[in-house]
């Protein structure tokens, strides 16, 4: 029997949709069950933020921040905050950075642990994300405990913190740690290791190192695809350089390097190297130290620019920050990392069939509210 | 290569290229940070520095449309790394408010793709040869370029009313 050529048909994916993680539109050319091209339909949430920024004073950005990646709002002040001090040449107290890096790793797995988990809803695997919301709950918890808020927590201010921690934080994140650590193994098990789920991932949306760094994909899509890069490591900020951790990179154990399985392998490993982070920040925490003493009473910049980049949870989280010597911004741009994570999409999945997509846009972890910022 | 010294290469190779000594709004002169340049000749200084062996900025890290004022021209930034040396380079491009125009760079990186439909979206800036240059952000049939510093919002788009941005926090 010949191949038959049938005409192309569009199908429209999203707005709403459970696998699109926000609202997002793809735009799909299929020729029957394979998919040819997919044209990605952005900008249902955009809040401006750029331009409100343009009428915020230096600290009223910082709430504006946790608003656009929802899911990683810490490492979103965190990478602000950076770029802020390093402007003004602010140097902020030791136990006001080892803070911020516990809370930032913190928030880094909670953000996987969404990742992981709705990537096995995307593949049709229940189970293992309502395993890892229980533990993600804890996380929220400590949150919560230290700044009142679960979500959005402008919790780190130029030049400080919002608050202390409280009286017990410290022991309970250690009680975390030590239950959070025998779970990945569960995980793994449920999950990562589940025949189902490495025939639906293995060699599916193959992204190459060179095709990534062309589309300027960063964090773990990039170290999927093999490419030992993390800003933590590489250009390291805050105080990043005094931690013992690896960066995993993709090796292609199931299939090729690159793959879909890769890109969940190497965030799942990057859960158990922020776990060390936290335990040697926890035990090099100093005791003593305001987290008020270096906050300037009014942040007014210099005349320039600074662009400045940390390692969020989904990658290069850059910030290019203009000021006309004023007290608020004259520009504030944000980089963002699912913003170039997407727009890989169309040339990975074209040639995979319409359920591969799912998998391959899942794999991404894209978040789009940093999206449309 | 330090960073002041692949800026200096910049001006070595393509001194005919080089806007520079114009004076900035911002009290920042084109030095070890930046290098600006005219927007003619950016495509083929653009795929210089990805190919050359010894800068490889193979990386195109973000686009930064600015506008520097109501009656000043808009500037078009261009920040890339090379992730073989480790190395940076920013790029800027003043074009002029009446008619701004760079040569796009998406065949050089694929990425700037998107980074330019963002900056046409909201600066009004055209790439010329960008494959696909349209809005991306808002709607497609909304008017204006929001963040140029003399946009105005519209009152209403199809029948709903736009809320009023409270100015002067100062």
């Amino acid at each position: 029997m010949g191949i038959v050529h049938g005409e192309e048909m569009v199908l429209n994916i999203g707005p709403q949709h459970p696998s699109t993680h926000g609202v997002l539109r793809l735009h799909v050319q299929t020729d029957g069950e394979v998919v040819s091209h997919i044209e990605p339909v952005i900008g249902y949430l955009h809040r401006c933020f750029e331009k409100h920024c343009e009428h915020l004073t230096y600290e009223q950005v910082i709430p504006y921040t946790d608003r656009c990646d929802y899911i990683a709002s810490m490492n979103n002040n965190f990478g602000y905050v950076v770029a802020m001090e390093e402007f003004l040449g602010i140097q902020v107290p030791e136990r006001v950075e080892y803070i911020r890096v516990i809370m930032a790793e913190l928030n880094r797995i909670a953000s996987h642990l969404i990742a992981l988990g709705t990537y096995g809803l995307d593949v049709g695997a229940f189970t293992p994300f309502l395993y890892m919301f229980r533990d993600r709950e804890r996380i929220l918890d400590l949150f919560e405990l230290t700044c009142g808020a679960r979500l959005l927590y402008n919790y780190m201010w130029v030049g400080g913190l919002s608050h202390d921690l409280p009286v017990g934080f410290v022991d309970a994140c250690y009680r975390f740690l030590d239950d959070f650590e025998p779970n990945l193994k569960e995980y793994h098990d449920l999950l990562m290791y589940n025949k189902i789920f490495i025939e639906r991932t293995a060699d599916v949306g193959v992204l190459p190192a060179e095709v990534a760094i062309q589309y300027g994909v960063t964090g773990p899509n990039l170290r999927g695809s093999g490419v030992q890069w993390d800003l933590r490591k590489n250009e390291p900020y805050s105080i990043y350089d005094r931690f013992d951790f690896d960066i995993p990179v993709g090796t292609g154990q199931m299939g090729s390097v690159g793959d879909c399985w890769d890109r969940y392998w190497v965030r799942a490993q990057e859960m158990a190297e922020s776990v060390k982070i936290i335990r040697q920040a926890l035990q090099d925490l100093p005791a003593e130290g305001n987290v008020h003493e270096a906050l300037p009473r009014k942040v007014r910049a210099p005349k320039g620019s600074i662009y400045k980049r940390t390692e969020s949870p989904r990658g290069d989280l850059g910030y290019y920050i203009i000021s006309d010597g004023k007290g608020t911004p004259f520009r504030v741009k944000m980089r963002s990392p699912a913003f170039t994570a997407l727009s890989v999409l169309s040339e990975i999945a074209s040639g995979w069939m319409i359920s591969d997509v799912i998998a391959i846009l899942g794999s991404l972890d894209i978040v789009l509210g940093e999206i449309d910022r | 290569m330090m960073n002041a010294a692949v800026t200096e290469q910049i001006r070595e190779r393509f001194p005919q290229a080089l806007a520079e000594g114009k004076g900035d709004l911002f009290g920042e002169t084109a030095g070890e940070d930046f290098v600006a340049l005219a927007p003619e000749p950016w495509l083929d200084v653009a795929r210089w520095l990805r190919d050359d062996p010894a800068l490889k900025l193979d990386s195109l890290q973000c686009i930064t449309g600015v506008d520097l004022g109501p009656e000043q021209p808009l500037e078009v930034r261009y920040n890339l790394h090379s992730m073989l040396h480790h190395h940076h380079a920013e790029i800027r491009i003043v074009v002029p408010r009446e008619d701004p125009v760079v040569p796009s760079v998406a065949e050089v990186w694929k990425i700037a793709d998107w980074f330019e439909r963002e900056v046409y979206d909201l600066f009004g800036v055209t790439f010329t040869g960008h494959p696909n240059l349209k809005r991306i952000l808002l709607p497609e049939d909304w008017e204006g370029y929001p963040l140029r510093k003399d946009y105005t919002e519209p009152e209403t788009y199809h029948g709903i009313v736009v809320p009023k941005v409270k100015t002067g926090w100062e």
